[in-house]
């Protein structure tokens, strides 16, 4: 976020500075010894655990994320060859994230006496494998993003398909009173993990050509320029749709998750902050009259008011696990409990929702600020991917991207600790859950490729 | 790319609360979080960590010792409700109390002396390990408090002024903590339900804080202290001596114990007046010295203030917006004067020191689990209440006391006793509170020794502070001269 912002052509110090670490196998070479760096640490998290809890060190469980590093290390090898200047950062952040994820459900698998493939942290592995495939493939066949601009309006197909297939008799599972869930008998999955991805793609595909008529002004009215009537059309079929998965699903996290990102590209490809009065304006509306109407959104809300409420505290849906939550960082404190010191498994979904209550009370404050800061330097590249796209759709789907992520951090962490109403997202890539992990490495795999494009095309010269 | 910069800005925003919310609940809302009755963590905690011992001379009246299920340690308790009233218990289910509690941070190992040694066990993923706690308390002395109590429902404190040590502290009837901290929920449950329905309440630390008593009599160690100290009076200051004397804008008479002129004639001495134990002078002399003055004196001695030996003490009690006559029936312990016997111990306690009173104190030392004193004792002084010269007359007069007056039973031969003895009304037909506060030898004192007897020790109304608590004491008194 250190780049020039307003003027591509202004050539100022810092990016003299990037202009020679652009020299591709530095690049790579930095990205390969931080990756080896997360392995180590995430080794090193798995020996404490074992070593804390049991007392012995399990040396398969390190042989075994070693060999997800491996894996890792196989998307670092697909880069050398078609995105040789994809930015250094991103993979080894997520790597660590990953890392710490797999080490915090390890240690809550032992707490829980599970092993085997009753072992969260193996199924957890798994995913990671299939993940970091799947992210090999995207970053192999998708060589050139603008390609992804044509197919919008089957994104936007897919997004909804994806996002309301729960909703469809026979295969969608309610699971925890969300209907978010899609069994399919071998496994199951949450599409709108995936969905979230379509629907990046389909806003900023769409904004990048309906922009400019969105960006017409229309009458003021109270001393501001409002949008003109027909320009409403999109925003209403988007704030439609957050509130049916709202209704329905009966998941707010995902709803707001969805309009918050659409909101936020509307903003970046017009430039226009009313959009966010507008937008802002309706999810609340939607959500209050919720509140009023459907009692799992009011209970959220009363358990996020009125947590320490006995009554509160132990009404069914209510305020157990976050109270419970915010016990266990207490217990944490600033230094942590240490690893398999804390008693992280009392919190009910202390592996998935809850991942980060388990963090905080094991490795404390300070690992949470570690874990904070890892997220905002992986936001700070895909912004700065963003800020230095040579496309606008480029740009738009970076944006898009990376906030989502943000966005979902922010859901998440923000209801565990209170400062918003909880709802049922995972933590991006620390949180138990196959789709998300196979969701967010979809993610990774785009913003590297997003960010070899920005390099690449600013070296060879042919930037618009 | 103004747009780009705001939601970045926005973003920021959003993980600046995210700092915040976690700060606020790591740091600030740790403590409350930590105690809420709700979080197990708190408790499965304490009970891993191996809490520290409580010693008394060189035997562990308290420790915990391995014990095979979820909480790792078993609290375990030697001698049953003899040290009751100084260690509390530490149960599972119902709480703790007593020095348990307040010594819990570094019994537990969490207090901040001993921070590097919880980072320790941190790196080296040892269990933490708590302090111990020498306490002052002599295991001879406390025995024979105890014993000298016998049945009777009361408590005793012995302490050495100079210091402000605490020697013993017994309160009767007493409870096994060792049955409050079983680890079977439903057994200590039972336990303390049958406790809170006794009707002698043996859960009461009767020796600091269960409910405050009406002091009778030993309270006018405070007002003759109060009426030297200030010098509104000397000791050969006269008072009329009326047999019988009407409260003022009252109905109601007081006349002294035992009816009758307190002595021979018209006008009699403070002196005489402590020494005989008289009532009517000594409402004379309240009403001549104020509520103010009296409460200065009050205060100082500790009224008022909670004090923490580190067990809390409930505040004792001296009336504030008192008429004439409520004045005056507060001047010889009654009304609504309230005190523990802690609060008496501490009046006698800086008389019998020059004037100056020690704060009191159970603990001696606190050592690290190598052993290491964290920190040693000191003994320090709470405030000075009364001159040297008030605090020589005041010693006079105790053993005047003794010797020659209502407090004759604390004799010890060949030895000064100097004390006071108190019979406090409870309201018609009710037993009296019975007292009887002292110290020896009064030259050089070694020991302050309070007894209170509640019920009358027994003996309805028949019973009084010299007949029932005064022996009592002279036992204790004993036991520390002979140690």
């Amino acid at each position: 976020m250190s780049a020039p912002l307003s003027n591509l052509d202004n050539t100022t110090i810092t990016e003299q500075l990037l202009l020679r670490l652009k020299i591709p196998t530095k690049l790579r070479n930095l990205e390969a010894a931080l990756i080896l760096f997360a392995m180590v640490i995430t080794s090193f998290a798995l020996a404490l655990v074992d070593l804390g809890a049991t007392g012995k060190l399990n040396v398969s469980i390190i042989g075994l994320s070693l060999g997800l590093g491996a894996i890792v290390l196989a998307l670092h090898v697909a880069q050398r060859f078609v995105a040789r200047d994809a930015d250094p950062l991103i993979l080894p952040i997520v790597t660590l994230l990953n890392g710490l994820g797999i080490a915090m459900i390890h240690r809550l698998d032992i707490a829980n006496g599970l092993t085997g493939w009753q072992s969260q942290a193996t199924r957890q592995m798994v995913w990671t494998a299939i993940a970091i495939v799947v992210a090999i493939a995207v970053i192999v066949v998708v060589r050139n993003h603008r390609v992804l601009q044509r197919y919008r309006y089957l994104w936007m197909a897919a997004g909804i398909f994806l996002l309301l297939l729960p909703l469809v008799p026979f295969i969608g599972v309610t699971i925890n009173g969300a209907r978010l869930w899609v069994n399919l008998g071998i496994v199951s999955f949450q599409p709108g993990e995936i969905g979230k991805i379509a629907l990046a793609l389909f806003f900023a595909g769409y904004l990048v050509t309906a922009r400019d008529s969105l960006s017409m002004v229309g009458k003021k009215f109270l001393g501001v320029r409002w949008p003109q009537f027909k320009d409403l059309g999109p925003i209403f079929v988007v704030w439609m749709v957050a509130m049916m998965v709202l209704i329905f699903q009966r998941d707010m996290g995902t709803s707001l998750l969805y309009f918050g990102l659409f909101l936020v590209l509307m903003y970046v490809a017009t430039g226009r902050a009313i959009w966010f009065v507008v937008g802002g304006g309706l999810f609340g509306a939607g959500a209050f009259v919720a509140s009023r109407f459907l009692t799992y959104v009011e209970g959220r809300f009363t358990a996020w008011l009125d947590s320490f409420n006995p009554a509160v505290y132990e009404a069914v849906g209510g305020s157990y696990q976050l109270v419970q939550g915010l016990f266990g960082f207490a217990s944490g404190g600033v230094i942590g409990t240490g690893f398999g010191a804390g008693h992280p498994g009392i919190v009910p979904l202390a592996e998935s929702d809850y991942i980060v209550a388990s963090l905080g009370e094991e490795l404390g404050l300070v690992g949470i600020f570690a874990i904070l800061s890892l997220y905002l330097l992986f936001i700070s590249r895909g912004m700065r991917i963003g800020i230095n796209g040579a496309d606008d759709f480029g740009r738009l789907l970076a944006v898009g991207l990376t906030f989502v992520i943000a966005l979902q951090v922010f859901i998440v962490i923000g209801g565990v600790t209170r400062v918003i109403p909880v709802t049922g997202l995972t933590t991006p890539f620390l949180a138990a859950g196959g789709s998300s992990l196979v969701a967010n490495w979809i993610i990774v795999a785009l913003l590297l490729r997003l960010s070899d494009t920005v390099r690449h095309q600013r070296d060879g010269g042919d930037a618009a | 790319m103004k747009e780009l910069r705001r939601v970045s800005l926005g973003i920021l925003v959003l993980f600046g609360t995210l700092f915040a919310s976690t700060t606020v609940i790591q740091v600030f809302q740790v403590d409350n979080l930590r105690v809420d009755p709700r979080n197990v963590r708190t408790l499965y905690d304490s009970y891993s960590a191996e809490r520290g011992s409580i010693i008394v001379g060189t035997t562990s009246i308290a420790e915990s010792l391995p014990s095979d299920d979820v909480y790792a340690f078993q609290r375990s308790y030697v001698g049953g409700g003899l040290y009751a009233p100084v260690t509390g218990f530490y149960s599972i289910n119902h709480g703790i109390s007593g020095l348990e509690s307040a010594m819990n941070d570094q019994l537990s190992g969490q207090s901040n002396a001993q921070f590097f040694d919880q980072v320790l066990a941190l790196v080296t993923g040892t269990n933490p390990r708590g302090a111990s706690i020498e306490l002052t308390i002599n295991a001879a002395i406390q025995q024979a408090a105890r014993d000298a109590l016998g049945d009777l429902t009361g408590a005793a404190i012995a302490l050495d002024p100079k210091t402000g040590r605490i020697l013993a502290l017994v309160s009767t009837p007493s409870y096994d903590p060792n049955d409050m901290a079983s680890h079977d929920a439903d057994a200590t449950a039972a336990t303390y339900q049958s406790l809170l329905d006794s009707s002698n309440s043996p859960l009461d630390n009767r020796a600091i804080a269960s409910t405050l008593y009406h002091p009778g009599s030993v309270f006018k160690l405070v007002v003759a202290a109060a009426a030297l100290d200030s010098g509104a009076m000397t000791v050969n200051s006269t008072v009329p001596n009326p047999a019988k004397l009407v409260l003022p804008q009252s109905a109601s008479s007081i006349s002294n114990s035992g009816g009758g002129k307190c002595g021979k004639g018209d006008t009699v001495s403070l002196a005489e007046a402590l020494q005989r134990s008289c009532n009517i002078p000594f409402a004379e002399i309240g009403l001549q010295l104020g509520e103010s003055t009296i409460r200065d004196y009050a205060e100082k001695f500790g009224f008022g203030a909670t004090v923490e030996i580190p067990m809390a003490a409930t505040p004792s009690v001296y009336p504030s917006g008192m008429d004439d006559a409520q004045l005056m029936l507060s001047s010889f312990g009654q009304f609504d004067v309230r005190v523990s016997p802690l609060q008496i111990a501490m009046v006698t306690s800086a008389i019998a020191n020059g004037g100056k009173l020690m704060k009191p104190t159970v603990i001696d030392s606190v050592l690290a689990p190598d052993l290491s004193p964290l920190t040693t004792f000191e003994a320090s002084e709470y405030s000075v209440p009364i001159s040297a010269e008030t605090s020589q007359l005041m010693v006079q007069l105790m053993i005047n006391n003794v010797q020659n007056g209502v407090a004759s039973n604390a004799a010890i031969s060949g030895v000064s006793v100097a004390g006071k003895t108190g019979t406090a009304e409870n309201g018609d037909g009710q037993p009296y509170t019975l007292w009887f506060t002292g110290f020896a030898p009064a030259e050089d004192p070694q020991v302050v020794v309070v007894v209170m007897v509640e019920n009358g020790g027994g003996l309805g109304q028949r019973g009084t502070g010299n007949a029932v608590a005064a022996p009592i004491a002279r036992t204790i008194m004993k036991a520390v001269l002979s140690r």
